[in-house]
């Protein structure tokens, strides 16, 4: 079984739209949607839920207002500023006990948090496997951990060879689970300085955990000279740059009749992308 | 007890300073500059449930466009992938590293109690019969090991897993925070560059796309939040879910529509069901793209555009103020 992540550092540089690509053009695969706190992949896959599961994760201190003398003791050993006037603001709390474990009355308490569902569903490509982690809940790289591991179990139980993997934008927790382990991260970026910087990054971090990657350069007509710099930055570092893909108004034509552009047009952009499938697939079976 | 990492200066306008405004202005009628800066510090976060969808673009404009008026300063806390410096250029002139402390074990005090081990609720410390093992990566820094030890045995160093820079470009403050790569928390580093707010500015708040934590620790104690989002259903999608932490935050908010003719009308519709004001709308345009792209600035690629977020801002102190006067 061999993972694909799609990732890109820079967030709105065309992941989740290239995922539901790879999704309509790969043939037997899980698909796994790793942007956990923004999940959009199933406004392209509109799925049926099968199985929706809670994420119980981490825990948040609760002060007994009856019992508390209003010592202050929490209040000075917390670390992350979550106790404010002997209450526990949910938000700030890390969850780490100390005050539990410094308070002369032992009126506080940590209770479990649920922070998040988790689905299992099928759609008209397959197997998914996608989570909505609570709004403002931490812990988003378990949540991923989570997914990732169920996609698994589903795709060897099925006996499916791949897993496509939506990441989330940036570099920090969320995205390390999403990348860790996978044999191949196709790095998606655009032709922008912000877009070159963020690239940067995310290369770095897949050297960091030695993972192989692929770059695919989106809207590439935006600006032609950045993406002639992308291409020999990616070639200096010995990174294929797989496809260039230009900009173009019907992958949101699809998408706003809930399709992958390949599903909805057979025009220039639905075929380089189809290419680019192909690539991937043979990169991951080693046939580059 | 160590300085609070976590601390996070939020300006509080104390009562004596506020000018009230049932006294006698200035003998030309005009408000004084004092006056003004004053009445419009606040803190404007600008935040977007999903990415690349300009962020950067409005917060940068916004800090350009109004350092003539104000005193601006533009924090970057997108840490994961910091992009304003691309079109602010700030000279950098201090840089402070970001730790977080984690704990060492002095192996000849220890007596294997296993109290640390216990009180950890990170599992970022095991005890063997003859040894403790620490897992900095797993460290949250909150301290309960090193001060529940009762053989004293354990001593914090600081860990950095971050930088945050800071400097001035063309007028503005700015300050921005940048994670190591391989470093999975942002927050620390979000809360290192919050530290330098200064509640004598306008403080300007770039933040990481998102509604997890890092986004959280980034708007938290704004008096403003600006959502940035497109006219697609992903865009929708996650706007829906970004002013659902921004109420659960109990933020007042706007939205600011970007690429405006792309895709549908369904981004307006819910404004107007939710009664969320939309204060700006920036058109699919490809000059403005290709000036983006070039890590140029708006306001200066295209100067009509100043006028605009001279306007974004006024509408946002007018929400502001209202919101004031409804609380007192």
């Amino acid at each position: 079984m061999k993972e694909v992540v799609v990732l890109s550092g820079k967030g709105g540089t065309g992941k989740t739209s290239l995922v539901g690509c790879f999704a309509a053009l790969a043939s037997s695969k899980v698909l796994a949607d790793c942007d956990v706190d923004a999940a959009d992949l199933h406004l392209l896959l509109r799925p049926s839920v099968k199985e929706k599961k809670e994420f119980w994760s981490g825990q948040t201190a609760l002060i007994d207002e009856k019992l508390c003398t209003q010592c202050g003791m929490c209040e000075t050993v917390c670390r992350f500023n979550a106790v404010k006037d002997f209450v526990v603001n949910a938000l700030a709390c890390e969850g780490c006990a100390f005050c539990v474990h410094v308070c002369p009355e032992h009126c506080i308490i940590m209770k479990e948090r649920m922070a998040g569902h988790w689905f299992v569903s099928e759609t008209r490509h397959g197997p998914l496997v996608h989570a909505q982690l609570g709004i403002a809940e931490e812990n988003s790289g378990k949540l991923v951990t989570v997914v990732r591991n169920y996609a698994r179990i589903l795709a060897k139980r099925e006996n499916l060879p791949y897993i496509i993997i939506d990441g989330p934008p940036g570099l920090g927790c969320p995205v390390i689970s999403s990348l860790s382990g996978v044999n191949l991260a196709l790095l998606v970026t655009e032709p922008t300085l912000s877009g070159i910087h963020d690239l940067e990054r995310i290369i770095g971090l897949c050297q960091h955990f030695d993972v192989p990657a692929m770059v695919c350069i989106n809207k590439c007509d935006i600006n032609e000279e950045n993406s002639r710099r992308i291409a020999e930055q990616c070639k200096a570092q010995g990174i294929e740059v797989a496809a260039q893909i230009p900009f173009d108004t019907s992958v949101v034509e699809a998408l706003i009749k809930g399709l992958s552009v390949v599903e909805y047009s057979h025009n220039g952009v639905a075929r380089q992308i189809g290419a680019l499938w192909e690539t991937v697939l043979n990169r991951l079976e080693g046939r580059a | 007890m160590r300085a609070r990492a976590g601390t996070v200066s939020v300006p509080v306008v104390e009562p004596k300073l506020r000018i009230r405004r049932d006294r006698p202005a200035r003998a030309s009628g005009a408000p004084s500059a004092a006056q003004l800066w004053l009445e419009s510090r606040m803190i404007i976060s600008v935040a977007s449930g999903k990415g690349g969808t300009g962020k950067t673009l409005v917060a940068t404009n916004l800090a350009l466009s109004l350092k003539d008026r104000f005193k601006v300063q533009l924090l970057d806390c997108d840490v994961e992938e910091p992009n304003a410096h691309i079109f602010l250029n700030p000279q950098i002139t201090r840089s402070e590293a970001v730790c977080i402390p984690v704990p060492v074990v002095d192996e000849e005090k220890c007596t294997h109690c296993r109290r640390c081990a216990e009180a950890c609720a990170y599992k970022a410390i095991a005890v063997l019969k003859k040894k403790v093992l620490v897992f900095p990566q797993l460290c949250h820094g909150c301290g309960a090991c090193s001060y529940l030890c009762p053989d004293h045995a354990i001593s914090e160093q600081g860990k950095e897993i971050g930088v945050v820079e800071l400097g001035q470009a063309d007028g503005v403050d700015f300050v921005h925070g940048r994670l190591t790569i391989g470093e999975a928390m942002a927050p620390p580093v979000i809360r290192g560059v919050k530290q330098h707010i200064d509640p004598r500015k306008v403080a300007i708040i770039d933040v990481s796309p998102g509604t997890s934590c890092p986004v959280v620790e980034a708007v938290r104690g704004s008096d403003f939040c600006l959502l940035v989002t497109e006219p697609t259903p992903f865009g929708l999608n996650d706007l829906v879910l970004a002013v659902e932490m921004i109420r659960k935050m109990s933020i007042p908010c706007g939205v600011v529509i970007n690429r405006a003719g792309v895709g549908d009308g369904k981004v307006e519709e819910y404004c107007s069901r939710e009664n969320i004001p939309v204060l700006l709308t920036i058109p699919l345009d490809a000059r403005i793209a290709g000036i983006y792209s070039r890590g140029q600035v708006l306001i200066e690629g295209m100067p009509e555009w100043r006028r605009r977020f001279l306007d974004l801002f006024d509408l946002i102190r007018e929400k502001h103020t209202r919101v004031k006067e409804k609380a007192s």
